[in-house]
This record gives structure tokens, C-alpha cells and sequence, in this order.
């Protein structure tokens, strides 16, 4: 049996002076916990032995839970804690965990927040979830299977995230008749991992979470072990804003709090670091400094103000500093990049395109950024190394990102404010992925702009025309070929100086390395763009004839562009109509199976949603879209 | 160095500013939906502290049934006020013309009050983010909604297809008629509230309070006799008992506990000594399991 810990005996205090129990519980810190296992190794029955045992079941859900158990159960008339904690309807019928629960629970010293997730390998992303915030995360083995392939997918995943704190719970002692052997062997296999893949440190304990030993407290079941139990270690354990407030100062300004002209509030949540007024401080990427005039809140200004908390700052002076900068303590500046080595969790069904552009947002600031095909991918069950072209769901794999501006940043493993983000799909809005900064590249440092003389301005003012890109897309064999080329022929006549970029003369030069694969049709279009931009550098006016399927890439390279200068055409032309032309014998072939990756057939086409010009060529003839173009090119 | 170690509820505190002030930083047009309960009034004394010196950029919202006790009109009224923030009370009119109310038509009234009610609300006045005090502590379901909660342009949640979130980043991106409500507070549980209220003095409704007030016991609920409206079956007459309540929705709906705390330390007392969960005096979870999850993919927030 369970000798019992006084942890949570607190009634009596309780019913006798609530104010005193009442100012003692103000002072409570908090952890926040991730459970690593499957239904298998009796995770939730041990997370509902905690909230049980802390009382945070009440009888109502008790009386629950007991027809539950006896309806669904699999521990025959006893009580089955996990039905207590998989929530969803779906879930408790099919047994498994498929999401991220978090749970509440709380001791006389601390209050737990515990991340719940599913253990298999296809949730990886549910795990990356839950142990993005965790302080630390408690590994559970069966006892009777030992070290297996998903105890240490756990504690790659868990290492990878950050977490710096390790508990190995060896559980079901109790159907191993407590032996102090098998704990022992279990203890020293995982010990040899552990180190292999940087673990520095870790605590094993022996518990049964069904029958309750060494959880509040010692078990008489396992004399032979010296402690500490599992909840007094998740008493003890450092938090990491004690640790994040010994760096320097760092602040991401998320909102500038501006009610009046005489106010002007920097609104964020402290990274790392403390502030006083009076300390100097840099806003980067700008680099301009001031001091801190105050600490402004609803009770008062303050004097000090620590990492974890949200706070308003002033400054003496007036600065430019905007949502997603970041204040820093002027002489411990961040460093600021626009490419970065990261790791790469790929969380979406949609697998990760090489070269599109995707939101990146890392603290308070978004971004657009590129990721480049992955070094390696991960196998995250033995750490090799692999060869991919891409990522898929749950795929972890190193790769190079590029942002279109410098943001100041940090490594992960110094700060995961500073250092982590997530990349959003510009079209579906999922989160996509997530990323851990491991450093900048060094290309990014010492390739610099070179300014020129004669810039775009003059290279346009000499040819007298505004620059300017004419994007034809749509189908193969809706006749953007056709159209480009009257374009071109009417502008020549009316002394515009003009260059025609068309898909298949691309492929014979330039872009002739890439192939039909939705990555290599991303960046086929990147180039394109590059050139085209180069070219209204240049003054040119540009038509370009791609199928540019995608409608990411066509927007990638409308950013690339001054605004107003790229005018997006959508040659609209029905499939059946297209197919019916079949001018270069395409679609034959495609459907013949000879040709893979054939848009409209097994490559989707994204019809533009808000072209500048759409042609419907089955009522327009080539002549009048040409018109249609200049027209509004030169009103 | 001096270090400061932040005790559970600054971290919690902190972590909901922050939550508020993201999304001012990126909706267009947020809402705070309002309630009158002690969760709402944590969530508006967080804003008060997250936007400070300003008064919170956003007006509250409370959908309205009609129904609701008297004292947390009283209440609603006066906090808007004091905030400095506008007020809008939105009432669905058919379910005002139907006079719909929970002695005649059970769930109906739930469902068009407030489920069909806050989508109208939400539409009409073209809110994209609304602000709502939910715990995940609450109930099974809850545990697993994202801070950030995602609705169809028709208002529907899909608990199979939630966005990660990870650290302290929230994705709040949506297309054009999809909206998200956001819960500032997911993450504090009940007693954390309650400490909250009693270390900050957050003004709340009496109600919460136990007084000599008139009720009837009816299907197991002791039930407040708010005001006429009240139908009395045959042979029953209000009592005048010392009850409290533990949550606070439509009176014919809610359930008291006979108490005798008069203070917050007492009621917090109560709350630690007692043995049972808090939506248990709630009539709407009751009707069938999981009723919750379900309500909630049809819109309810």
C-alpha cells in the first residue's frame, strides 16, 4: 500500500482559516507538464490518478464516470481513469487520444497545467504542440516492455522542443511485482540513449499509476527505492521564466498602445530579462535607443518588471518602434538576419513546397519566407538522417528559410520566443508547420545591397514608359502564346519597348534543370519572376505566357513587383474547350498516362480570384483580347 | 540580480493580456462577449489591465434572452460604464416575438437565444473575433479547443480540424466570413477565478453570495424566483432559503446551493470543501452525453 503524503491534506486549513490558506495559495508558482505515452502505457489512467488525487473530480463526474467505466471500461468494475480525460465523442469511441487536452490540477505549492497527447507516430505534430510550452515532460515505459521505439521518438521530440527537464516514469510496477531489477535495467538502457542524443540529465521513478504508487509519496511497495516521488519532484523542479530572466533584455512590441498624443505605450510580453526605468534600450531592427521613461500599469507605475510578464513601456525619447519590433537592452543587442538553418516540423496534409512563399511568423511579426528543399529529413524514431525533396505530415527535417526583410532573432535553445515559429499556407490560413531558428547564415550577413547610379527610375524616364508586367495565365492551350504575342507585336508598333518571356522557350534555357513536379513548377515561376523584375528595373514592359497553375507563386511574384505594375491575366478558357484544341497533342498524352502532372488533368489549376483583366476567349477572339490588354495598359 | 519569481496567477495574467492584445493587434472588427458571470468579469478587468491607459478597443456584446436574474442586468449595465466601453445588448427577434421562454419551450430557448442569437449578433454588426470566457477546466470538450477557435462563415466548429498552436503564437488568419472566437482565460480553472476576484476586488453579481432568497425545489434544482414570470405548479409556494449560486445563467435555468457564505473568502471556502463540479447546476448539460460538444459544433459558444 501507499503510504500517504500530506500533499494535498489541506481541508483542515481549509475549514479553519480560509485567509490564511488563501494567502498562501497567492504565492503558488505554476509548471506546465507534458505526459509522453500511449493508452498502452497507462498515461491517461495517470493523469486521472493526479486530478483525482487532487480532488479536482468531483462526485457528480465521479457518478459519471462510473457508468462510463462500466459501459466502456477496460478495467473491469474498477474505476477506468482514462475515460475520465479523453474528451471528445469521437475519441472515447474509438479508444485513442487523437488531440491535444490540457488539464488541471493543483498541490499546496504549485498548479500544474498538463499537456495531454496522443502517443503514436502519427501524431507527431499533437506531441510538438503540447511540448512547446512544456517545462518538462514525463516519459512513460511499461514496465514489462522497456526502452521501445516510441520512448525514444518521445524524448527526441521532447529534446528537440527544448524541454530541459526529464522524467523517466517506469510504470506498471505493480504488474512486475515491484521489481527493483527490472526498474534498474529500464533506468540504465534509457540512461545510454538519453546521452546519445544530448540529454543531459533526466530522474527515473518506479510508480503504478492504476494502483497509486510513488506518486504523492514514497510506496512501502518499493522500499528499495530513495525517492523522490513523482508529484514532490514536480514540486521542485526550476520553472523557466526563473531561467529566461537571468538573459538580457528582450521585448517584442506587439501593440502600441496610443490613446492620445501625450501617451505612447509599447505594449508586450517580456522574452527574457528584467526592465527598469532609466535602463537604455535599442529597438531593432531599426537600431535607434532611448531609456525607459516608465513601467505604466492599471495599479500603478512600477520599478521592475521581469520575463513572463505582459507590460506597457514609455520611453523618453520619440522613436519609430512598431508592432513586431523588438526592444532590447541597448547593449546586449539580438542578432538580425534574413536566412536561417532551422528545424522544421511539417504539421499540414498538404506537403511542404520548396520555394513558395509562406507567412512565417516568429513573436509579434509576420513575414513572408521561403523554405528551401531540406538538407535532411529525420527519422524520428532512430535519428538517421534521410534524403527527401520535401516534407510531409508529421515529417521533421532541417532546411535553410529565407524572409523578405531582416528580423531580429535568437536560437530556439537560447529563447523559444525569440527563437520559434510557426509558417501559415497564404491561401488555406493553416498553420502549416513549425520552425526552431538553430542559427543565421552567414550569407545573409555579408551579401549587401549595392546601390547604382542609374536606377529604375531613369531606366524608365529614357525609354518613356512606365514599366510594367503583363501576367497571362490559364490552361495549356487557352492561347496565351497566341494573345502574348499580338500583345507584343501592337505595343511594338506603338514604339513601347517590350520583351516576350513564354513557358516554352524558358524550358529550353533558363529553367531547362526543372521538371513538372509542383516544387519544380514553384520555382520555374520564382526565376520567371526574378527575370521579369529585373527587366522593369530595366524599364521594359513585360508579357509573360505561363500556365502558372499555382495561385501562391502568382502572388509571390506580384509582390516582387512596385504596386500597380504587375496586371494579372486570366486567359479563361473551359477545360473541354482547351483539350478540344489540343494544338501540341498535350492532352492526348496526358490522358494517355504519357504525360504526369498535366494541369487540368492530374495537376490542379487555381483560377485566379480577382484578375486585373479576365479574357473569356470562347466569346473573345485573339485580336480583341490583345485590344482588351493595351487598353488597359496604356488607358 | 535580484530575481522575482511570478506566482501562477501573474503568469496566468500575463499570458491572457497577452491573448487580448494579439488580436486587437490583428482583427478587424473584435467583440468581448459578456456575460454578467464571474468569468466575463475576469476577462473585462484583464482587458481594463491589458490596454491601460485606453479604455479596452472593443465594445461589449451580451446576448440577451430576457431572462436573465435581475441583479446582473443591474450589474452588466454599471461595469460597461466604468470600463468606458460601449455596451451592446443584442435580443434575436423572432425569439422575442415567440416569446420564447424556458417554462414552455425546454432547449428551444437556448438554442434560439443564445445559439442562434449570438450568430445573428456576431453577423449584423460584423464582428470577426469575439472574446469569450471559457475554461478549459469546464468540461471534457473544452479541454481540447485552441485558444483560437475557428468558425465557419456559418458558424461551425470542427473539432477534427483545430490549428496547432504552439508556444505563445497564435495564427489568427481566416478567410473572408469565417470568424474566430478566442478565449482569453482557457487556461485558468475555477478556484484560480475565484482567487483572482478575491485578490484584485473584482466587483461581481451578490448573487454569488448567499442571502435569504425566495425559491422552489423543482426536478432536483432549487430554483430563484427572479421576478412574476415565474409559473408555480400547483401546491408550490417560494421559501425563503439562504442560497448562493455557483454559476450564473437564465434564473429559471440555474440551480442554487442553500449556503450560508456571505464572503468571498467563505464562498472560496465552499467552493474547495464541496463535492461537486460547478455544471452540475446547469439544466443544459444534463440532457444527453457529450451534449456539450455537440452544442458546440452548431455554434454555441
Amino acid at each position: 500500500m501507499t503510504t500517504q503524503d500530506p500533499i494535498y491534506k489541506t481541508d483542515a486549513l481549509i475549514a479553519e482559516n480560509i485567509e490564511a490558506y488563501l494567502e498562501a495559495h497567492q504565492h503558488k508558482t505554476m509548471l506546465r507538464f507534458i505526459t509522453c505515452g500511449s493508452v498502452d502505457d497507462g498515461k491517461s489512467t495517470l493523469i486521472g490518478r493526479l486530478l483525482y488525487d487532487s480532488k479536482m473530480i468531483f462526485e457528480d463526474q465521479l457518478a459519471t464516470l462510473q457508468a462510463d467505466s462500466r459501459k466502456m471500461g477496460t478495467q473491469g468494475q474498477e474505476i477506468d481513469f482514462a475515460l475520465l480525460v479523453d474528451g471528445l465523442a469521437a475519441e472515447r469511441e474509438q479508444g485513442i487520444t487523437i488531440d491535444v487536452a490540457y488539464r488541471f490540477f493543483a498541490t499546496e505549492k504549485r498548479k500544474f497545467i498538463v499537456a495531454d497527447t496522443p502517443g503514436h507516430e502519427q501524431y507527431t505534430r499533437n506531441m510538438v504542440t503540447g511540448a512547446s510550452t512544456a517545462d518538462l515532460a514525463v516519459i512513460l515505459i511499461d514496465a514489462r516492455k522497456g526502452v521501445l521505439t516510441q520512448t525514444r521518438r518521445h524524448s527526441y521530440l521532447a529534446h528537440l522542443l527544448g524541454i530541459r527537464h526529464i522524467v523517466l516514469a517506469v510504470n506498471k510496477m505493480d504488474l512486475v511485482d515491484y521489481d527493483r531489477t527490472v526498474f534498474e535495467r529500464i533506468r540504465d538502457d534509457y540512461a545510454a540513449f538519453a546521452r546519445s542524443i544530448g540529454i543531459a540529465d533526466f530522474t527515473a521513478i518506479p510508480i503504478s499509476g492504476f494502483k497509486g504508487d510513488n506518486i504523492t509519496g514514497l510506496s512501502a511497495n518499493t522500499p528499495w527505492f530513495e525517492g523522490p516521488a513523482l508529484l514532490p519532484h514536480l514540486e521542485g523542479v526550476e520553472v523557466e521564466d526563473t531561467r529566461d530572466q537571468a538573459g538580457p533584455f528582450r521585448m517584442p512590441v506587439q501593440w502600441v498602445n496610443r490613446p492620445n498624443l501625450d501617451f505612447r505605450g509599447f505594449c508586450g510580453l517580456i522574452a527574457s530579462g528584467q526592465v527598469r526605468p532609466g535602463d537604455a534600450v535599442r529597438v531593432l531592427p531599426s537600431g535607434k535607443t532611448s531609456k525607459i521613461a516608465r513601467i505604466v500599469s492599471l495599479d500603478g507605475d512600477r520599478d521592475l518588471a521581469v520575463a513572463g510578464e505582459s507590460v506597457t513601456l514609455t520611453l523618453e525619447d520619440e522613436i519609430d518602434c512598431s508592432r513586431g519590433q523588438v526592444l532590447v537592452a541597448a547593449q546586449a543587442p539580438l542578432e538580425v538576419a534574413d536566412q536561417f538553418e532551422a528545424t522544421i516540423v511539417w504539421m499540414d496534409e498538404a506537403e511542404m513546397v520548396p520555394g513558395r512563399a509562406y507567412w512565417l511568423k516568429i513573436g509579434t511579426q509576420t513575414v513572408s519566407a521561403t523554405i528551401h528543399a531540406p538538407k535532411y529529413e529525420v527519422n524520428v524514431n532512430t535519428q538517421e538522417h534521410l534524403a527527401k525533396k520535401t516534407l510531409d505530415l508529421n515529417a521533421i527535417g532541417v532546411a535553410v528559410v529565407t524572409t523578405d526583410r531582416q528580423i531580429p532573432f535568437a536560437p530556439y535553445a537560447e529563447n523559444r520566443d525569440l527563437g520559434g515559429f510557426i509558417l501559415i499556407d497564404k491561401h488555406t490560413n493553416h498553420t502549416v508547420a513549425a520552425g526552431m531558428i538553430h542559427f543565421a547564415l552567414r550569407r545573409a550577413q555579408n551579401i549587401h545591397w549595392q546601390a547604382t547610379d542609374i536606377g529604375r527610375a531613369h531606366h524608365a524616364a529614357m525609354k518613356n514608359q512606365k514599366p510594367a508586367v503583363l501576367w497571362l495565365t490559364g490552361l495549356s492551350g487557352s492561347g496565351k502564346s497566341t494573345i502574348a504575342n499580338i500583345v507584343e507585336r501592337k505595343l511594338a508598333r506603338m514604339n513601347r519597348h517590350t520583351f516576350l518571356l513564354d513557358g516554352d522557350n524558358v524550358r529550353h534555357g533558363l529553367n531547362k534543370d526543372l521538371g513538372f513536379t509542383e516544387a519544380d513548377r514553384v520555382e520555374n515561376i520564382r526565376r520567371v519572376g526574378e527575370v521579369a523584375k529585373l527587366m522593369t528595373d530595366a524599364g521594359l514592359i513585360v508579357i509573360t505566357a505561363f500556365i502558372s497553375p499555382f495561385r501562391s507563386e502568382r502572388e509571390m511574384v506580384r509582390g516582387m513587383m512596385q504596386p500597380g505594375e504587375f496586371l494579372e491575366v486570366f486567359v479563361d478558357t473551359p477545360l473541354d474547350v482547351a483539350e478540344g484544341r489540343d494544338v501540341k497533342g498535350l492532352y492526348a498524352k496526358a490522358r494517355a498516362g504519357q504525360l504526369k502532372n498535366f494541369t487540368g488533368i492530374d495537376s490542379p489549376y487555381e483560377a485566379p480570384e480577382a484578375p486585373e483583366i479576365r479574357i473569356d476567349t470562347t466569346e473573345t477572339s485573339a485580336e480583341e483580347a490583345a485590344d482588351l490588354i493595351i487598353a488597359r495598359l496604356i488607358p | 540580480m535580484t530575481s522575482k519569481t511570478l506566482t501562477h496567477l501573474q503568469r496566468l495574467e500575463a499570458e491572457s493580456i497577452h491573448i487580448l492584445r494579439e488580436v486587437v493587434a490583428e482583427a478587424e472588427k473584435p467583440v468581448m462577449l459578456y456575460s454578467v458571470g464571474k468569468d466575463s468579469a475576469v476577462m473585462l478587468h484583464l482587458a481594463k489591465k491589458a490596454f491601460y491607459p485606453a479604455p479596452p478597443p472593443f465594445p461589449l456584446l451580451h446576448v440577451d434572452t430576457t431572462w436573465k436574474f435581475r441583479d446582473m442586468y443591474a450589474l452588466r449595465d454599471r461595469a460597461a460604464k466604468s470600463a468606458g466601453m460601449d455596451l451592446i445588448v443584442y435580443q434575436n427577434p423572432e425569439a422575442l416575438a415567440k416569446r420564447i421562454n424556458p417554462f414552455d419551450h425546454g432547449s428551444l430557448h437556448t438554442d434560439m437565444w443564445k445559439t442562434e442569437g449570438l450568430k445573428q449578433a456576431l453577423d449584423q454588426y460584423g464582428f470577426d473575433v469575439a472574446f469569450g470566457g471559457a475554461r478549459r477546466d469546464e468540461e471534457k470538450s473544452r479541454a481540447k479547443e485552441r485558444v483560437f477557435s475557428f468558425r465557419s462563415a456559418n458558424h461551425r466548429w470542427d473539432p477534427k480540424n483545430q490549428r496547432p498552436e504552439l508556444w505563445r503564437i497564435y495564427n489568427a488568419r481566416k478567410a473572408k466570413g469565417e470568424s474566430v472566437r478566442v478565449f482569453p482565460i482557457s487556461n485558468w480553472t475555477e478556484l484560480d477565478i475565484w482567487q483572482y476576484i478575491y485578490l484584485e476586488g473584482i466587483e461581481i453579481v451578490p448573487l454569488y453570495f448567499a442571502a435569504p432568497r425566495p425559491t422552489v425545489v423543482r426536478d432536483g434544482l432549487t430554483l430563484m424566483v427572479d421576478d412574476e414570470r415565474f409559473p408555480l405548479r400547483d401546491g408550490e409556494t417560494p421559501e425563503m432559503r439562504s442560497v448562493r449560486f455557483r454559476t450564473l445563467g437564465c434564473y429559471p435555468l440555474t440551480g442554487a446551493v442553500e449556503s450560508e457564505a456571505r464572503t468571498l473568502p467563505e464562498v472560496i471556502q465552499e467552493m474547495l470543501l464541496t463535492t461537486t463540479s460547478e455544471r452540475q447546476g446547469r439544466a443544459i448539460d444534463h440532457d444527453q452525453a457529450a451534449s456539450m460538444e455537440k452544442k458546440k459544433q452548431e455554434g454555441y459558444f
